[in-house]
């Protein structure tokens, strides 16, 4: 097996300058060492003892610190950053709970494979174990959902520890590096050293794949009478979409893109079923589901896509292309497993294709049964009944009017889902959310990180008035720092896909979903009131004739963050869904069409 | 279930430890025996580790200790193709009516006497999983006071050596 280190820090060259390397502070040399890797961007929030650090980033003209209002905020937005722009995302923040509020961020980029480096003070390192103030031992808080970390306690060692990580988190399945540096390590004064000498023995991501595996999968792709590529996230993180276009293409294979995928490749495009799993199309549901082939590219089988896995796509042979081999063969075993980056796999096995025995088999008939689920399940929604705005519908203009060169994050929830539904995307990128993490308040901050990353872009996020409540403070961040994302509330005043599980398993007994921010509720808060005093622009919307007036004016309008309350029904639900637990063969186009939910599972 | 050792030869790090039994925890795998020490090359340790699973999810703890960037090699050492011996000391009640059948255990297990007292001996044997569970068996009956029992060591047998092969560069 051929075995390439992929490395996004160029090693040393030979030392021709026998000048001494300048002496910096450790401070100086974070600085330094974000500036030499090219960083322009970092989000942070100041501390005790991150202190020094903040002394030469006053002075620093490369790169541009953000200053967030919360240190959750500073980890999404590194994310946004580097979701938006597939460049790794920098967030900075002091000791113990300044560390701890990265947490819940740096656990959501472990989820979704988000390159972003965290770098943290410590406290002295005399006194750690000592229960210092503010003190917490955050490398161990967070070993269990970084893809690694630093402790670093001398100064000589920060520029290799910065470079390791952003070279760990950007190379390989991308993913959340901490680099948590002492107070007395910033102080101390040492050479510094670029680049540094960066030893990873134990750190080899394989990007070329086995040249058999890549024949094998070929023919069998080439003898498929069923076959479906199943597009994951990893293909949006390995660049690979026009690959992917072309070996769709080549082999004219219907695709799914999961809910990590979406963009991956277009919407538009006529060999597309759209997204499978619990809210999924019936067109992509039940292709996995039948498929005599899948092709799994940079996806992991996740619960939220096979249902119960056990019957997921029962009849299907499994080809599993990963630059993670821990991943193949996690959940289903996978006939041929190949390890590589998408980027070459895609490639190779499009040429291995074209030249295997029989050069394809007949899919027509596939195509056809395909087709009849599309013409007669497509993606659709019913008007509420009690008179309030449809959700979905705002959702739909929002995207319409934007088009594909915007940037769309989510929050979690309905939402969520009626923006992976109901916005068409074309492009990779355009589409932010927090897949398997889940984290609601997820979206404020995403969409502040990608417009830093995409200034000429419009970003929105598409939040709902649960997420949007977690994380809103950022819009300080943004009026200040005159970063104008826009906001679209989906307002149905509770948390409503907790809601919606209520309303289908739980005999509708609302348990502590109601939020009272919308139609005929106390309104606390008013959003209005609430995007105007953070200076932002501020509209309600309540009818649907409304709506397309709002988001023109939010599109017209960049010289501030734009907030918009859409008033919407609470009655909506998200449709199709495969109940919890059960085969992807139950699933329901809408509950009209559904036998009731016995089982939550 | 069946035990499967483990040998990881891995960077010699701060945390390392707590990396490797932490994944073992997280992912549900159950740690029969535990070894960690010094290897013939500076900065790099090796752990020995006896984990209890079937063969699949064998393959996905070898794959995600794989992922730990301070992990650099994973081999499993097959019984036949390998040298396995766990070590323990055991404090067992030996008075003068009594000791000379403990010595006669001793002994017999080729195990040696590394500490006396008028009422107790403190013995130390080395062997395989076996040779040592049947060497406690036979204290029993005199009275063990207290046992201390290192993890597993293991050593593929040949002239190839784990170390080979991953110091490139």
């Amino acid at each position: 097996m051929s075995v390439d280190s992929v490395a996004a820090v160029p090693r040393p060259p030979a030392r021709t300058s026998s000048a001494p390397p300048p002496v910096l502070t450790g401070a100086e040399a974070v600085v330094r060492s974000l500036e030499m890797l090219g960083v322009t961007d970092v989000f942070g929030l100041p501390g005790g003892a991150i202190l020094p650090v903040y002394d030469p980033l006053m002075d620093t003209s490369e790169i541009r610190h953000i200053l967030v209002r919360h240190e959750q905020g500073a980890g999404h937005a590194a994310e946004g950053y580097a979701a938006a722009s597939g460049r790794t995302g920098v967030a900075i923040a002091t000791s113990g709970p300044g560390a701890t509020n990265l947490v819940t961020a740096i656990a959501d980029a472990y989820m979704d494979s988000v390159p972003i480096v965290a770098i943290t003070g410590q406290v002295f390192s005399n006194l750690m174990g000592t229960d210092a103030f503010q003190e917490a031992d955050i490398v161990g808080i967070t070993m269990p959902i970084t893809k690694h970390s630093f402790l670093v306690k001398d100064p000589a060692e920060i520029p290799a520890a910065i470079a390791a990580a952003y070279e760990i988190a950007s190379t390989g399945r991308p993913g959340p590096v901490l680099v948590d540096i002492t107070k007395d390590a910033q102080q101390a004064e040492a050479p510094f050293v670029w680049p540094p000498k960066i030893d990873l023995p134990g750190y080899r991501p394989v990007t070329k794949a086995h040249g058999k595996q890549i024949q094998a999968a070929a023919q069998l792709l080439a003898n498929a009478k069923k076959p479906v590529l199943y597009v994951g996230g990893g293909v949006i993180r390995a660049h690979a979409s026009e690959e992917l276009r072309t070996l769709a293409e080549t082999t004219k294979a219907p695709v799914v893109t999961t809910l990590m995928a979406r963009g991956a490749f277009p919407d538009s495009h006529p060999q597309h079923l759209g997204m499978p799993g619990m809210h999924g199309t019936v067109p992509a549901v039940l292709a996995l589901q039948e498929a005599d082939l899948l092709i799994a590219l940079g996806a992991r089988f996740d619960d939220r896509v096979t249902g119960k896995a056990a019957l997921f796509a029962p009849n299907a042979q499994v080809v599993h292309v990963d630059i993670d081999p821990a991943e193949i063969s996690k959940i289903r075993t996978a006939d041929v497993p190949i390890v590589g980056d998408l980027k070459e796999v895609l490639v190779d096995l499009e040429g291995a294709f074209r030249n295997a025995a029989g050069g394809g088999a007949d899919i027509d008939e596939w195509w056809s049964f395909l087709d009849g689920l599309r013409s007669e399940f497509p993606l659709g929604y019913t008007q509420p009944s009690d008179g309030l705005m449809s959700p979905q519908y705002v959702i739909q203009r929002i995207g319409e009017l934007t088009g594909p060169e915007g940037v769309y994050a989510a929050g979690v929830g309905q939402h969520q889902m009626w923006a992976a539904q109901f916005i068409k995307y074309e492009r990779p990128n355009s589409w932010l959310n927090s897949g398997g993490a889940g984290t609601m308040g997820y979206a404020v901050p995403a969409a502040m990180g990608a417009k830093v990353a995409e200034p000429d872009r419009v970003v929105w996020a598409i939040d709902g008035d649960g997420c949007f409540q977690m994380t809103n403070q950022e819009l300080a961040t943004c009026t200040i720092n005159e970063i104008p994302i826009k906001v679209a509330i989906i307002n149905n005043s509770s948390l409503g896909m907790v809601r919606q599980w209520q309303t289908l398993f739980y005999d509708g007994r609302y348990s502590h979903t109601s939020l009272n921010t919308g139609h005929g509720t106390a309104r606390i808060p008013d959003f209005v009131k609430l995007a105007e005093a953070y200076g932002c622009l501020a509209i309600r919307v309540e009818k649907e004739e409304d709506v397309d007036a709002a988001i023109q004016t939010a599109l017209e309008t960049n010289d501030r963050p734009v907030v918009i309350d859409f008033v919407v029904s609470a009655d909506a639900m998200v449709w199709p869904m495969v109940p919890q637990g059960v085969s992807n063969s139950y699933i329901q186009y809408a509950r009209d069409h559904a036998p009731a939910f016995d089982q939550e599972a | 279930m069946s035990s499967h050792v483990l040998s990881l030869l891995v960077e010699d790090k701060p945390g390392l430890l707590t990396r490797v039994a932490g994944l073992f925890a997280r992912r549900g795998f159950n740690i029969e025996s535990l070894a960690v020490g010094v290897t013939e090359v500076p900065g790099l340790s090796r752990i020995t580790v006896v984990v209890d699973v079937d063969e699949l999810p064998l393959e996905q703890v070898t794959k995600q200790l794989n992922k730990l960037v301070n992990v650099i090699k994973i081999v499993e050492l097959e019984g036949a193709a390998s040298v396995q011996r766990e070590h323990m000391l055991v404090k067992v009640r030996a008075d003068n009516a009594s000791r000379s059948n403990v010595l006669e255990v001793v002994n017999l297990f080729r195990a040696q006497i590394v500490d006396y007292a008028p009422d107790a001996l403190v013995a130390e044997v080395t062997g395989d999983k076996g040779k040592v569970e049947a060497f406690l068996r036979a204290l029993e009956p005199f009275g063990i006071k207290e046992l201390a029992q290192s993890g597993l060591l293991a050593i593929g047998r040949g002239g190839k050596s784990i170390t080979e092969r991953v110091l490139r560069g």
